[in-house]
C-alpha cells in the first residue's frame, strides 16, 4: 500500500523541481492531445515552445516575449505578496481593466494638449484605478467578513461591463466614424507608451515590472513587513501576537496587488493595445495567478514563469496561424500547467512511502 | 520473563534521522500493575508507547503480549490484540454526543442501544460518571478524558496506555481518575502510565521504568524512592533547587482595573470585571483550569485584544488601546500557551521567530529593514542561555521538541528585559529539567526587579513560583492571597473546587 506522509520541511530541490516537472508533463500531455486531434505532435510542440524564440519568424515574435511577459510579471508580483499572506485576490483582471480606463481617462481629458506631465499622471491614475478596485473587496472583507475571493472575482465582470460602456459611450473616439473604442493613444505623443529600444519589446511597463520584481524581493526577504506577511499566511494567530493588524494587512495586500494590476492595465492601454475597447481585458489578470504560483510566489520564479507564459501566448498564436490549431490551445496549455503544478506540489509537502501491511 | 508479565519488550530500537529515539529498550509490565514510564521530553517515551500501540514500527526488537509475540502493524491490530491508549490530546468531535463519539472511535461499533447500556455499565463499574447523551462541547476536560477512557475500555484491553492524563485535570478530577485506574488494575487490566509528576507516580504506581536518552536507565519501585531521587534518575544528575531568594516586592508596575471583555468566539470565555496588580520583584500566580479565561486574559495583556480605556496601565501609562508592538515598546511582554501557531510560526526559522516579537526592543529592524546578523546573534543568545537543543538558529520551529521550543519562547521574551512578563502554561508538556530552568529564569527576572504573571494549571508550579495566588474561574478572578500559608484545600475552594466533582455525582 502506498501512503502519503507529511514532510516536516519543504526541500528546496522539490520546490524547484516541481514547476519544471509540471512544464514537462504539460508538454507531454499537450503532444498526446494534439496527436489525438490529428496534428503532428512534435511539430505542434516545436511551434509553440521553440519557433517563437528560434524559428523562421523569431525576429518578429521575440520582442513580443517581453511585451506579453511585462504585464504578467507586474501583476503576479502584487498577487504573490497577497497569496503569501493568505489573501486571495482573484480579480486582478478587473483591477487591470479599471487601471487602464482610469489612465486612459487622464489622457483623453488632456487631449490634445502635450506635456511631459501627462504620462506620469496617467501612470498614477492607472495605479489609483486598480487600487480602488482592489480596495472594494478589502473593505467588504474588513467590515462585513465578505470573501475577498468571490468579491474580487465578481468585480471582474463589473469592470468588463464598464469597459464596454466606456468603449461605446463616454470614451468613444469622436473621430472614429462611429466605431466603438477610444482614441488610439499610441498616436498621441504625450500619452503613448512606445517600444523604447527597437526590436526588444521593452516599454515602460517592462521597466515597471523590473522595479516591481526588485521591490517585492526587498519587501519579502529584507523588510519586517514581508516577514509579517509570511507569518500571517502561515499562522494568523502568531502574526496577530507579533503585532500585525489583520484588517490593515488585507487592505495593504489587496491595495498593492490592485495598484500593480492597474498600472499594468495603463501601460497596456497606452502601448500595445493603444486604446480602450469593449474587449480590453485580455486575460492577463487571470494568467498572472498561474504565473505567481508557477513562480513559487518568489520574484525570481515569477520572472521565469512570466516569460514561459508569454511564450505559450505567442506560440499559441503561431500554432493557430501555421497549423490551424484552435484558439483555445493556449488556454488548454495554461490550464494544464496550473493543474500539473498543483498536483506535483504534493511532492514538496508530502513524501510517498510504501507501507507494508502485515 | 516472570510468570505474571502481561507485556514484555526486548531490545526495542528505533532510529530517526539524526537521533536514536529508542535504544535497545527492554522492560515488562506485570499483570494488574500501574506501571509508570518516567523520563524527560525526548527520552523516548512517546516513541516507545507509539511502538506498542502500532503507530511506529521498531527497527529492531520484539514484544510479547500475554506471552504471544506481538508486532502490531497499526493501531487496529494493537486494539484487536488488547492494547488501548488514551492520548494527551483528545480526538473528540465537539458537536457530537458522548455516545456518537465513542461509536466513531470503535472498529466495530455495536448497535446504539447496546452501546449506551455498555457505556452505562462501564461508567458504573469504574466510577466514571458520564451521560452518553451530552454534547462534548459541554464537558469539562476531566469528562472528555473519561470519554476517551471508556472508548479504550470498550475494547477490553489487557494493557491500557495513558499519556500524561493528569496534565489537564484539577486535583479533584485527578483523584477520581486514580480511583478508576486502581479499580481497573484490580480487575487485571495493566496500566502503562506516562507522567512528569513525580509525586503522583509515587502515590499511585507500582513500578516505574525510567528512560533517559532512549535507553532504560533503571526500573524501580517508586514508593521506595523520594521524588528527588526519581528526578535525579530521570535527568541523570542532581535536580537544581529552585532559588526564590533575592526578591522584594516594591512599587506597582502593571494594573488591570475592572476589565470586562466579551467572548471572542462561541467557545470563548468572557472576562468579568477582572482586576489585578503586579509589583516590581513580584510573581503573581493565576491558577485555574484552562478554558476559564486564561487565553483571553493573556490576549488582553499582550495587546491582541484591545480593552476599554483605563483598564490596563503600566507604570501609570494607559496601554489599553495599544497593540502588541506598542506594548512591547513600553515593556509589557507575553508568552502564550500555544507554542506552535501562537507563540511561534511553525515553518519559520528560530531567527525569523525571534524577529516576530523581539524587533522593537532589540532594534532588529530599524526603519523596517531587517538586520539579519543582529537577529541571528540574538537568537544564538537565546539558544545558548536557555539551553535550547537545536542544530542552530536556522532550524524551523516545528522541528524542535515541545520543551525546547518552550525554552526558546520563554527565553526570547526574558532576554528582552521586560518590565512585566505574562506567561501562560510556561512548562506545559515540558520535562522536569527544562521546567526547572524555565521557572528559575522567571524567578530571576522578578529578582531583577520585573513583574511576572504566571498563568498555569499546575498548582505545584504556582506555589513554587508565586508570591500571591489568585484563581481564574469562569472569567472571574478571585482576590489574591499570599502564597505563604495557603493550603491545597483552600486553593481547591478558590478554584471553585466543585468543578468536576459536582458532575461526578450525576447519575450516568
Amino acid at each position: 500500500m502506498w501512503t502519503l506522509e507529511p514532510r516536516s520541511d519543504a526541500p528546496l530541490i522539490w520546490q524547484i523541481a516541481t514547476p519544471i516537472m509540471a512544464v514537462i508533463a504539460t508538454m507531454l500531455t499537450g503532444a498526446l492531445l494534439f496527436g489525438l486531434m490529428g496534428y503532428d505532435p512534435v511539430a505542434a510542440i516545436r511551434t509553440i515552445f521553440w519557433d517563437p524564440l528560434f524559428g523562421a519568424s523569431a525576429g518578429y515574435s521575440r520582442p513580443q516575449l517581453l511585451v506579453k511577459a511585462g504585464p504578467l510579471i507586474l501583476i503576479a508580483c502584487g498577487l504573490a505578496v497577497g497569496f503569501r499572506a493568505g489573501i486571495w485576490n482573484i480579480g486582478a483582471e478587473g483591477q487591470y481593466i479599471m487601471g487602464g480606463i482610469a489612465g486612459a481617462a487622464v489622457a483623453l481629458a488632456a487631449y490634445p494638449a502635450e506635456g511631459w506631465w501627462i504620462f506620469p499622471a496617467m501612470v498614477i491614475a492607472g495605479a489609483f484605478g486598480g487600487w480602488v478596485w482592489g480596495m472594494i473587496p478589502a473593505m467588504l472583507r474588513n467590515w462585513f467578513g465578505a470573501s475577498e475571493i468571490l468579491v474580487s472575482l465578481m468585480l471582474v465582470y463589473v469592470a468588463q461591463k464598464i469597459a464596454a460602456w466606456m468603449a461605446f459611450g463616454p470614451m468613444r473616439n469622436p473621430e472614429g466614424f462611429g466605431m466603438p473604442g477610444s482614441r488610439n493613444l499610441s498616436q498621441y505623443a504625450s500619452a503613448s507608451n512606445p517600444e523604447m529600444f527597437p526590436g526588444t519589446g521593452i516599454h515602460w511597463g517592462v521597466i515597471a515590472a523590473a522595479f516591481a520584481v526588485f521591490g517585492v524581493w526587498v519587501l519579502m526577504s529584507r523588510h519586517i513587513r514581508g516577514l509579517q506577511i509570511r507569518a500571517a499566511g502561515e499562522a494568523p494567530r502568531a502574526a496577530r501576537f507579533a503585532g500585525v493588524k489583520p484588517s490593515a494587512l488585507v487592505a495593504f495586500c489587496l491595495g498593492l496587488s490592485g495598484a500593480l494590476a492597474g498600472m499594468a492595465g495603463l501601460f497596456e492601454a497606452a502601448g500595445p493595445a493603444g486604446q480602450i475597447t469593449d474587449g480590453f481585458g485580455s486575460g492577463y489578470g487571470f494568467t498572472a495567478i498561474i504565473v505567481a504560483f508557477l513562480g513559487r510566489l518568489h520574484p525570481v520564479g515569477i520572472v521565469l514563469a512570466g516569460l514561459l507564459m508569454a511564450l505559450t501566448y505567442i506560440g499559441g498564436d503561431i500554432a493557430q496561424l501555421m497549423l490551424q490549431m484552435p484558439a483555445a490551445t493556449v488556454q488548454v496549455f495554461q490550464g494544464m500547467l496550473l493543474f500539473y503544478l498543483l498536483g506535483f506540489d504534493l511532492l514538496t509537502r508530502y513524501r510517498i512511502r510504501r507501507r507494508v501491511t502485515a | 520473563m516472570s510468570d505474571n508479565a502481561i507485556f514484555r519488550a526486548e531490545g526495542l530500537s528505533k532510529t530517526y534521522p539524526g537521533v536514536k529515539a529508542n535504544d535497545a529498550i527492554s522492560f515488562e509490565v506485570r499483570s494488574g500493575d500501574i506501571h509508570a514510564l518516567l523520563g524527560e521530553n525526548g527520552a523516548g517515551k512517546s516513541t516507545l508507547v507509539k511502538t506498542i500501540y502500532g503507530l511506529v514500527r521498531p527497527d529492531e526488537g520484539q514484544m510479547w503480549l500475554d506471552g504471544q509475540p506481538f508486532a502490531p502493524a497499526d493501531p487496529h491490530a494493537a486494539r484487536a490484540a488488547g492494547v488501548g491508549m488514551v492520548f494527551q490530546h483528545f480526538s473528540l468531535f465537539d458537536a457530537m454526543t458522548v455516545a456518537e463519539n465513542i461509536a466513531l472511535g470503535l472498529d466495530h461499533p455495536p448497535p446504539r442501544r447496546e452501546l449506551a447500556s455498555r457505556i452505562a455499565t462501564l461508567s458504573e463499574e469504574y466510577g466514571l460518571p458520564l451521560n452518553p447523551a451530552r454534547r462534548i462541547a459541554d464537558l469539562s476536560a476531566g469528562e472528555r478524558q473519561r470519554v476517551e477512557i471508556i472508548r479504550a475500555l470498550l475494547g477490553n484491553p489487557r494493557l491500557l496506555i495513558m499519556d500524561e492524563p493528569t496534565s489537564v485535570l484539577t486535583p479533584q478530577e485527578a483523584e477520581i481518575l486514580f480511583a478508576t485506574l486502581k479499580k481497573l488494575a484490580a480487575n487485571g487490566t495493566s496500566i502503562l502510565y506516562i507522567s512528569h509528576k513525580l509525586e503522583e507516580i509515587r502515590a499511585n504506581c507500582d513500578r516505574a521504568t525510567i528512560l533517559r536518552g532512549g535507553r532504560v536507565i533503571d526500573s524501580a519501585d517508586p514508593r521506595a524512592h523520594s521524588a528527588r531521587e526519581l528526578a535525579a534518575m530521570m535527568v541523570g544528575g542532581e535536580m537544581r533547587e529552585i532559588d526564590r531568594s533575592g526578591r522584594s516586592p516594591g512599587a506597582e508596575l502593571l494594573a488591570v482595573r475592572d476589565l470586562t471583555l466579551a467572548a471572542q468566539s462561541v467557545d470563548g470565555t468572557s472576562l468579568k470585571s477582572v482586576s489585578l496588580q503586579v509589583h516590581t520583584g513580584e510573581v503573581l500566580a493565576i491558577g485555574g483550569v484552562a478554558g476559564n479565561g486564561q487565553e483571553e486574559l493573556l490576549s488582553a495583556l499582550s495587546g491582541e485584544i484591545p480593552s476599554p480605556v483605563g483598564t490596563v496601565t503600566l507604570e501609570g501609562a494607559d496601554l489599553s488601546r495599544m497593540g502588541p508592538t506598542q506594548r512591547r515598546r513600553a515593556g509589557l511582554l507575553a508568552a502564550p500557551e500555544d507554542r506552535l501557531g501562537h507563540a511561534a510560526v511553525p515553518g519559520f526559522s528560530l531567527t525569523d521567530n525571534a524577529l516576530l516579537t523581539a524587533t522593537v526592543r532589540q532594534d532588529l529592524a530599524p526603519g523596517g529593514m531587517i538586520r539579519h546578523g543582529a537577529a541571528r546573534d540574538f537568537t544564538q543568545k537565546v539558544i545558548a542561555e536557555f539551553d535550547v537543543r537545536t542544530p542552530g538558529p536556522d532550524t524551523a520551529a516545528r522541528a524542535l521538541s515541545g520543551g525546547n521550543l518552550q525554552k526558546f519562547v520563554i527565553g526570547r521574551e526574558v532576554l528582552q528585559a521586560p518590565r512585566v512578563l505574562v506567561v501562560n502554561q510556561p512548562t506545559w508538556g515540558v520535562d522536569a529539567g527544562a521546567a526547572a530552568s524555565i521557572r528559575q529564569a522567571l524567578l530571576n527576572l522578578a529578582a531583577g526587579g520585573a513583574g511576572v504573571i504566571v498563568i498555569s494549571q499546575d498548582l505545584d508550579e504556582l506555589l513554587e513560583l508565586g508570591d500571591r495566588f489568585c484563581a481564574l474561574n469562569g472569567g472571574q478572578l478571585s482576590d489574591p492571597r499570599p502564597v505563604e500559608g495557603l493550603s491545597l484545600d483552600e486553593i481547591g475552594l478558590m478554584l471553585g473546587g466543585a468543578h468536576g466533582t459536582e458532575v461526578a455525582h450525576v447519575d450516568a
